[in-house]
């Protein structure tokens, strides 16, 4: 992917706080990553991490109350999408940027038939006429693979499969020519050949219409097989960043490490016992004064329990939030930490 | 350590030798019938299971895997006796308990027992953890009130909780606590037999991994036998000594773990295994993936002839006509595909071509 072009999204130090009354929730923390054009980031953590909110964060896609985003900036053609009043987000929303839920059943609307879901945003954004957007929404049907499109644009979302609406889903968020599209968890809710076919069907898409695709689960085995580049969160944080490959054969974090070693294979080599990452993972109550991961982390010493760690670069477009990738840190860590994860 | 509470019933486990089949399912239907119109007459009926066979043997860890809708919960469920089963025949040690009466059936409830797939949806939110996991031994044991609590500490012991946590209620605990509490309950009993249906599919990676780990660990301790049912087919490779591939109704493919891993021999267990994605960026881009095109045809109408004919890569005009029996392998495999009927050996051969070299004896025991 070009690395020096111009990003089409540059987030920088975003930050979002739910105020609710049992206490202030910091759910996503000074979080930082651009996106190229064409390119696929992929998202992981687990649930809690913030990866989710961040990306719908971006957008206004947050109810406030009781979320409060900012401060931050979100740079997407030349404006800053957090400063942006919400009719002129609106305009965005569904348009240059798409999203795919993952529900797809309770992101549908049961009431109205597919083609009309799907020539809404046409209508509104493109401001194409009825029977324009009839036609576009048959393209679009086809183009995501459905057969037979014209006769079941009056069909209604409950009479599709689970992959089939993750299609409908994925053709309404591609109806405006989307710069950026944002896929939260589009396959969870999916059987694994149902996965598969609309994994496919993604990256058919991608290169196709050339739009960069931010891709969020907590599956690492779908992450390797079509991201570019990974980003890890933890704790609302990101706590890595590297180009794909990078990241698997190379990963610098405990966490990204742990994380790694707990998923079991299908092919390769079977464990005789599963490594497990002891503890739970953090309540952000408060915003974090020291590394998430320290209670967990089995290299973590007495400067992980005071000092957050920032995000230290690395060779070959590779960072991590983790003293044990500071360089001017070395003297000072105690002996015993060595990078292997120790077994539990 | 927890033998106190067992029934008469529950002979202590672990002592039988490895080999000594302690679930015996054979032709096990279950079909739910649809009612239509004004009068509610059936009007057909939904298959989600129909003719499975299968064995578990004492000690063992069967993995039941298949998609959304493939029947395996009703299985496991039915294998308990939680339904009314259509038709069939289930043994559980010696004992046929397919067509008892749900009273007579009380008195074995003990050996065999079920944790569930939501530990959200099955604890009682009114009930706190010591009143949960005491419940059984309320209804299937006459120790007395002390004797009871000292056991209910025990179990929270031997499942990784906290005794200081005993008066908490469920919505205190993360979900892989409350899983825990689910597997103590199961284990109250001393059973022989517990059914896991999708344990672990509510949970983060991260805690997936230890309430697996804690599972094995159990079974190691108290000699236990598990059906093991889930989805994700890594899990199920490190957990399971033999695996049972289900699809719409019927066990297309079961064998020891490493042999169906290395070389799944019915065509849909190779499309399965191959579109689970690999947590490896080089081997992800590497493997040729099988898509299946289309569903799953639905379980109240299937397909004539085999049951996945209309997806299969690799169908023949026999597979529309003659829905294909279960074979037996020598090596302990068992297959239902009329790529492997005795005429069609060569087809067969061919078949299992992508795979990688024969290697499947090797990890035949645990």
């Amino acid at each position: 992917m070009p690395d020096g072009a111009q990003p089409v999204l540059d987030v920088r130090g975003l930050t979002v706080v739910f105020h609710t009354r049992a206490g202030s929730v910091h759910a996503v923390n000074d979080v930082s990553f651009t996106l190229q054009p064409g390119e696929l980031l992929g998202v992981v953590g687990e649930s809690g991490s913030g990866k989710s909110v961040t990306m719908m964060s971006l957008i206004g896609l947050l109810p406030s109350p009781p979320a409060i985003t900012g401060p931050g900036e979100v740079h997407f053609g030349g404006r800053d999408l957090l400063q942006m009043p919400e009719p002129a987000l609106r305009d965005v929303r569904g348009g240059e940027i798409g999203f795919v839920f993952q529900d797809p059943m309770t992101s549908l609307n049961p009431v109205f038939t597919v083609g009309m879901q799907i020539a809404e945003p046409l209508r509104r954004h493109m401001g194409l006429s009825k029977r324009a957007a009839a036609d576009r929404a048959v393209e679009l049907l086809e183009l995501v693979g459905i057969p037979d499109a014209r006769r079941r644009l009056g069909d209604y979302p409950h009479q599709f499969s689970g992959g089939m609406r993750q299609r409908v889903m994925i053709a309404i968020a591609l109806a405006c020519d989307p710069k950026v599209l944002i896929a939260d968890e589009p396959t969870t809710a999916l059987d694994v050949t149902i996965q598969a076919q609309i994994l496919e069907l993604m990256q058919e898409l991608r290169e196709r219409l050339g739009m960069a695709v931010i891709w969020i689960t907590h599956d690492l085995g779908v992450i390797a097989g079509i991201a570019d580049r990974v980003m890890v969160m933890y704790g609302g944080q990101v706590v890595e960043h590297a180009p794909v490959h990078e990241l698997f054969s190379n990963p610098q974090h405990p966490y990204t490490q742990a994380l790694l070693k707990t998923v079991p294979n299908v092919q390769g080599q079977r464990a005789k016992r599963l490594t497990v990452i002891e503890g739970q993972p953090p309540i952000l109550l408060a915003p974090p004064a020291a590394c998430s991961f320290r209670d967990r982390c089995p290299h973590a010493w007495e400067l992980c329990h005071r000092a957050l760690p920032q995000r230290y670069p690395m060779a070959g477009n590779h960072d991590a939030a983790c003293f044990l990738c500071d360089p001017g840190l070395a003297p000072t860590r105690p002996a015993a930490t060595s990078p292997e994860v120790q077994d539990a | 350590m927890l033998d106190a509470a067992a029934t008469p019933g529950a002979a202590p486990a672990a002592e039988t030798p490895a080999g000594t089949p302690l679930v015996e399912v054979r032709g096990l239907k279950m079909h739910f019938p649809i009612h239509t119109g004004l009068l509610r007459r059936q009007t057909g009926a939904v298959k989600a299971v129909d003719g499975v066979d299968f064995t578990v043997m004492e000690g063992e860890t069967l993995g039941l895997v298949g998609e959304s809708g493939c029947g395996k919960s009703t299985t496991g469920r039915a294998v308990l006796r939680l339904y009314d089963i259509t038709e069939g025949s289930i043994r559980i040690g010696g004992t046929e308990i397919g067509h008892m009466s749900q009273g007579a059936l009380r008195k074995h409830r003990p050996t065999m027992q079920m944790v569930f797939q939501d530990p959200q949806a099955s604890l009682n939110p009114r009930m706190n953890v010591s009143q949960i996991i005491r419940e059984p031994l309320d209804e299937h044991t006459k120790l007395s009130s002390k004797e009871k609590d000292e056991k209910v500490l025990e179990l929270m012991d031997a499942v990784g909780l906290n005794r200081a946590f005993a008066r908490r209620f469920p919505h205190a605990f993360s979900g892989g606590q409350r899983q825990r509490i689910g597997i103590a309950r199961a284990l109250a009993l001393s059973p022989k037999f517990i059914v896991c249906d999708e344990p672990i599919a509510a949970l983060d990676v991260s805690i997936q991994a230890q309430v697996v780990n804690l599972l094995e660990d159990l079974q190691e301790q108290f000699g236990l036998t598990y059906l093991f049912i889930s989805h994700d087919l890594s899990m199920v490779r490190h957990i399971a000594t033999r695996v049972a591939v289900m699809y719409l109704g019927r066990i297309v493919e079961l064998a020891p773990r490493e042999a169906l891993y290395a070389e799944p021999l019915h065509p849909y267990t190779q499309a399965l295994l191959s579109a689970v994605p690999e947590p490896d960026p080089a081997l992800a881009r590497k493997v040729e993936r099988v898509i299946l095109k289309g569903d799953v045809p639905s379980p109240a109408n299937p397909p004539k002839g085999c049951n996945f004919c209309t997806r299969c890569p690799q169908v023949m005009e026999v597979c529309h006509e003659i829905d294909p029996a279960p074979r037996h392998l020598p090596d302990g495999r068992q297959v239902a595909c009329h790529l492997y009927d005795d005429t069609n050996k060569t087809a067969g051969e061919t078949a299992a071509e992508p795979s990688r070299p024969t290697e499947h004896q090797q990890g035949v025991s645990p």
